[in-house]
């Protein structure tokens, strides 16, 4: 291309860029094909994962400075406010405990006798999200433990009120996240009342999720608690997701206009748990 | 010599990497949309002035870290950044003399043009994204062009032994 004009005297003439432009276009090509098909280049990723690693700590130290400004300025009576609002909670908390005890007894007793597979509890552990951002085409987030941790692509993460996404790329040290709220989530969910199964699928708003293959007929009302399902394989069973918002029948189309407000604050979570559920060698013994 | 040398790299290396942390710093929500393209500007900016040492190449690698560090396609920045550095490469000497309103202009169209790769292979690899996550960066990254070139305009010239 710029061989072509043939005036080697022009101090301008940058010897051989086109070639090395083709070149370059054409390996950006095969990365991204081999990147898209089969992630063949999961190693390439984390290695460049790692160099990028300190720039995230960097971008990321002056937000957990100020959080830690801000713990260690606080007053002796908000401390006191706060302590005493965590006993009263505490105490709820265990109350709840106390029954959950008893009635998890009661489950395991029902299940041997139905010869069903006893529920393993799941493995959590908390991990705290990097103020940095990532992917602008979707909702994510960078949480600060990785592959070094046991974390693993499609792990399910959730925080105190409920689900907040999944993993979908793991580094060394950190992983990346996608949210339930992303256009491209799906998320199999029942409702908590009756059982009823649908999926819970992303707006790209960070406070709403909508519902699209509810029939007219279903049976769902606003305030519906929708929690997972578990039958996608990715999320165990049973944690809270969203509550329906609003129910909109519209006569002439087969299904119901439903959406649906995520339990957790989905742009307001600062930490977060991961879930290591059941192995999977015991999904085997059932299938027999 | 290689001293010099090196303290002629550092300007860029550590604008790149500054541009680098502003890329993945957090943002609002609403403001996420209209983040500029910070390291394709500074980009630019360097091919225009040293097109012998800071070309496609650099632009290549640059584009790679900055898909790892967004999770997207393995490729896709690197592709954008590097056509659009390709492009400043080969009039870079026509950009120089222009003034700051047509230059601008110029990083419009090379912004729209970078965006627009980024769009496209999104398209081609199914990534659907609402339509200002492509707009918002081109004109906030024109708005910021001629603030952005003088900074850097004095990070060249008062570098050690960087002109």
């Amino acid at each position: 291309m710029v061989a072509s004009r043939g005036n080697s005297s022009n101090p301008a003439r940058i010897p051989a860029l086109g070639i090395r432009v083709l070149a370059l276009v054409f390996l950006s090509i095969l990365l991204m094909y081999l990147d898209h098909r089969e992630n063949h280049l999961n190693a390439v990723r984390k290695t460049i994962d790692v160099a990028v690693y300190p720039v995230r700590l960097v971008v990321d130290a002056p937000f957990r400075f100020w959080n830690w400004l801000g713990e260690a300025t606080t007053s002796r009576s908000d401390l006191q406010r706060e302590v005493s609002r965590l006993q009263t909670e505490r105490l709820n908390m265990n109350l709840r405990l106390q029954r959950l005890t008893a009635l998890e007894a009661e489950n395991a007793r029902l299940r041997s006798l139905l010869d069903a597979r006893g529920k393993v509890r799941d493995e959590v552990r908390v991990a705290e999200i990097m103020s940095v951002d990532a992917n602008p085409y979707e909702h994510n987030l960078v949480i600060n433990i990785g592959s070094r941790d046991g974390v693993y692509d499609g792990q399910a993460i959730v925080d105190a009120d409920g689900v907040v996404g999944q993993v979908i790329k793991t580094g060394l040290w950190t992983a990346q996240a996608v949210l339930i709220s992303d256009t491209d989530h799906a998320l199999p969910v029942e409702v908590n009342r009756n059982g009823l199964r649908t999926i819970a699928v992303g707006t790209g708003e960070i406070d709403r999720l909508d519902l699209p293959f509810l029939p007219n007929n279903a049976d769902i009302e606003v305030g519906d608690l929708l929690v997972t399902s578990g039958l996608g394989g990715a999320f165990p069973e049973g944690y809270p997701v969203a509550v329906v918002e609003s129910v909109t029948l519209i006569p002439q189309e087969p299904f119901a206009d439903v959406t649906a407000t995520p339990s957790s604050a989905l742009d307001q979570v600062r930490e977060v748990m991961l879930i290591w559920s059941a192995p999977p060698v015991t999904d085997e013994a059932t299938d027999e | 010599m290689s001293r010099e040398r090196a303290s002629r790299r550092l300007p860029v290396i550590v604008t790149l990497l500054v541009g680098l942390m502003l890329t993945i710093m957090p943002l609002p929500e609403s403001a996420e949309a209209f983040r500029p393209d910070w390291l394709a500007l500074v980009a630019i900016f360097w091919a225009m002035q040293l097109p012998r040492t800071w070309s496609v190449g650099t632009a290549w690698i640059i584009g790679v870290v900055l898909d790892v560090s967004h999770g997207t396609l393995l490729g896709q920045h690197a592709l954008a950044l590097c056509v659009i550095v390709f492009i400043t490469v080969r009039f870079h000497l026509l950009m120089r003399v222009f003034p700051l309103l047509q230059l601008s202009a110029t990083v419009f169209a090379l912004l729209a043009l970078y965006q627009f790769l980024l769009f496209w292979i999104n398209g081609v690899a199914g990534v659907n994204a609402p339509a200002a996550t492509y707009w918002g960066p081109v004109i906030t990254g024109t708005l910021i062009w001629p603030f952005l070139y003088m900074f850097l305009s004095g990070v060249r010239y008062r570098a050690p032994a960087g002109g």
